[in-house]
């Protein structure tokens, strides 16, 4: 297991190596002199050669590289262009709200999509069934930030029941943001669901529960369901991507102060320091969700670890 | 002599796996309803300029924010130009935006997939690697971080959309071809004297068309998303564009007062990600028997 761990603890790191060079690219790659872009175009031209020389503009490509990550593992993503304060600090006050967002979403979309799927699955055919897939159809289909819209003039504008935006500290604030980020993964985790739990209902070891005479809700809950979990676990954990990504919208739409809209901002304003530190920071979150995903995964189904 | 031709037409119809995937295609309810649902958007798209009631771009600031009316029957929007208008026109952005860019991605995926999985080593682990290393942003915001750097504007969010796309299809080639490539007749070809580039190009590519096409399908409703995304985040198409998520985003300012400004566009986004999406289920279905369900 621990074997197992290791390799893939290993395979990652020349993943974070080609993420790093990629932000680090993105600044270049901007048309125009890097240094103005990181400076912004306001900027005085003493602070654009400042900037030019803490970025080593001047010496070979990959001496700036290594001058990048050696800042990088210091923890220094330069300084934000809007507010004058280092862009880790701006970037890390954010993080907990968007954690917590990522967090609520993934809880609503499990809820819903493994009860749905199993409902589904259970009666196949029924009109459950065939309304969940459809309600699925629309959760895979809908563009975030208009579901979001939708909800908020619904329950915020018209019934007056939550409120619209922004982040009050209470529940009711985060209800809306993770309903709209969760649909989506809840519509695939309820197809995923669904699909496993029927392959499962077809084996001989539920004949022979069923034959041994237990009660249907037994049959379902305690022997397909804990079985069927197991690649709707993997599903849930992928679902990260659409997590992160959606998060950019629906913090843009509720005005939810996390690293998702603090990086629309930031783009709007041509804040680099800022765009890089949180676009590095959404792709580690990613690998290392993935990594703990796939651990999960060797730990629940051991065939794995010896493919 | 005429019966019996005809039944030779039906065995052969009957034999032919093609035929055989548009069959089982015609007969599932939900990807014809997906085709109906498409075909109307491509018809918007292509008669636009001639069914539009309005002039999609002409603000009319006597008229801002107007409801629904028999004159303008999705209302006006916030410069009081007919939003009709301007989702039929719409309908054109999206849908190119759609398969340009799902175009890009399968013309630069579908090469490398195919050479990465029929040559393997080395270069196979390059490509992985590198695929591994795109693959590390979640889709959208690698789309974002491609627009950022190269700038705004509807040409770019192709582009971005397209790259995004690419390790999608290098993933699913290099699958297919490393399943085709263990064939017998593969070995024949290479037997019979036939080129690399032969053998991918007229052996194994054309027995990877069914999950192309049915990825292609899928992917064109994430760029429709994608894209309507980054025009939402004001990074995509720019006013006076009629791309629909622009149109939503400038909307949402009068969604208190005039919400057909924000609800109708949204609507034109889901039903046709909706069409693409029933339609590539449909045919995962039918042309890709592995996926069968």
């Amino acid at each position: 297991m621990w074997q197992y761990v290791l390799r893939r603890l290993i395979l990652t790191i020349p993943v974070l190596i080609g993420v790093s060079l990629l932000v680090f690219a993105m600044v270049r790659l901007v048309p125009g002199c890097p240094a103005v872009a990181i400076a912004g175009v306001h900027a005085t031209p003493e602070f654009v050669e400042q900037v030019r020389r803490d970025l080593g503009l001047d010496r070979p490509l990959h001496t700036q590289y290594f001058i990048f990550v050696g800042n990088l593992l210091r923890g220094d993503l330069g300084v934000s262009t809007r507010t004058g304060r280092p862009a880790a600090t701006e970037i890390w006050d954010k993080f907990p709200n968007t954690v917590e967002l990522a967090m609520a979403s993934t809880l609503v979309a499990s809820v819903i999509g493994i009860i749905a799927g199993v409902i589904s699955a259970t009666r196949q055919h029924s009109i459950f069934d065939s309304g969940s897939m459809l309600v699925a159809l629309f959760g895979v289909s809908v563009p975030v930030f208009w579901l979001g819209l939708v909800l908020m003039l619904l329950f915020a504008v018209t019934l007056d029941w939550l409120p619209a935006g922004g982040r009050g500290g209470t529940i009711e604030y985060l209800i809306l943001p993770a309903i709209t980020l969760g649909a989506a993964s809840a519509a695939i985790i309820a197809r995923m669901t669904r699909s496993s739990m029927l392959e499962v209902l077809r084996q001989d070891f539920i004949t022979t529960a069923r034959a041994k005479g237990l009660r249907e809700r037994i049959v379902t809950y305690k022997h397909a369901l804990k079985n069927a979990l197991i690649p709707v676990v993997t599903i849930i954990g992928l679902q990260s991507g659409i997590l992160l990504g959606g998060a950019v919208l629906t913090e843009t739409v509720f005005a939810w102060p996390g690293v998702g809209r603090l990086m629309v901002d930031s783009i709007m304003a041509r804040d680099f320091p800022v765009v890089q530190g949180a676009v590095l920071l959404f792709a580690v979150c990613f690998v290392f969700v993935n990594l703990f995903v796939d651990v999960l995964y060797s730990f629940l189904d051991p065939r794995i670890r010896y493919e | 002599m005429v019966v019996d031709q005809e039944a030779a037409v039906t065995v052969s119809q009957k034999t032919s796996p093609f035929w055989d995937g548009i069959r089982r295609l015609k007969r599932n309810r939900m990807a014809m309803v997906g085709l109906v649902i498409i075909s109307i958007f491509v018809l918007c798209a292509v008669l636009a300029p001639w069914i539009a009631p309005h002039d999609p771009l002409d603000p009319s600031l006597p008229h801002t924010l107007q409801e629904p009316s028999p004159a303008n029957p999705l209302g006006r929007d916030e410069l009081g130009r007919d939003i009709l208008s301007r989702i039929l026109h719409g309908a054109r952005i999206s849908l190119s935006i759609g398969l340009i860019s799902v175009a890009i991605g399968a013309l630069i995926g579908v090469p490398i997939g195919a050479i990465s999985g029929y040559y393997g080593g080395k270069i196979d682990l390059i490509v992985q690697r590198l695929i591994d290393i795109m693959l590390a942003f979640p889709g959208i915001l690698m789309a974002i971080v491609i627009v950022s750097t190269l700038g705004v504007g509807l040409r770019n969010v192709m582009i971005a959309v397209g790259i995004v796309s690419i390790p999608i299809y290098v993933r699913l080639v290099r699958g297919s071809v490393l399943q085709v490539k263990e064939q017998e007749y593969i070995s024949s070809a290479r037997a019979l004297g036939s080129s690399n580039l032969r053998i991918i190009s007229r052996h194994i590519l054309p027995n990877c068309l069914g999950p192309i096409i049915v990825q292609s399908t899928l992917q064109i409703a994430t760029a429709i998303l994608w894209a309507s995304g980054l025009g939402f985040l004001g990074l995509g198409a720019q006013a006076p564009t009629p791309e629909w998520g622009t149109m939503l985003s400038r909307g949402r300012v009068f969604i208190r007062v005039a919400p057909h400004v924000t609800i109708v566009p949204g609507l034109a986004i889901l039903l046709s990600v909706m069409g693409f999406n029933l339609l590539g289920d449909g045919l995962r279905d039918a042309l890709d028997p592995r996926l069968k369900r």
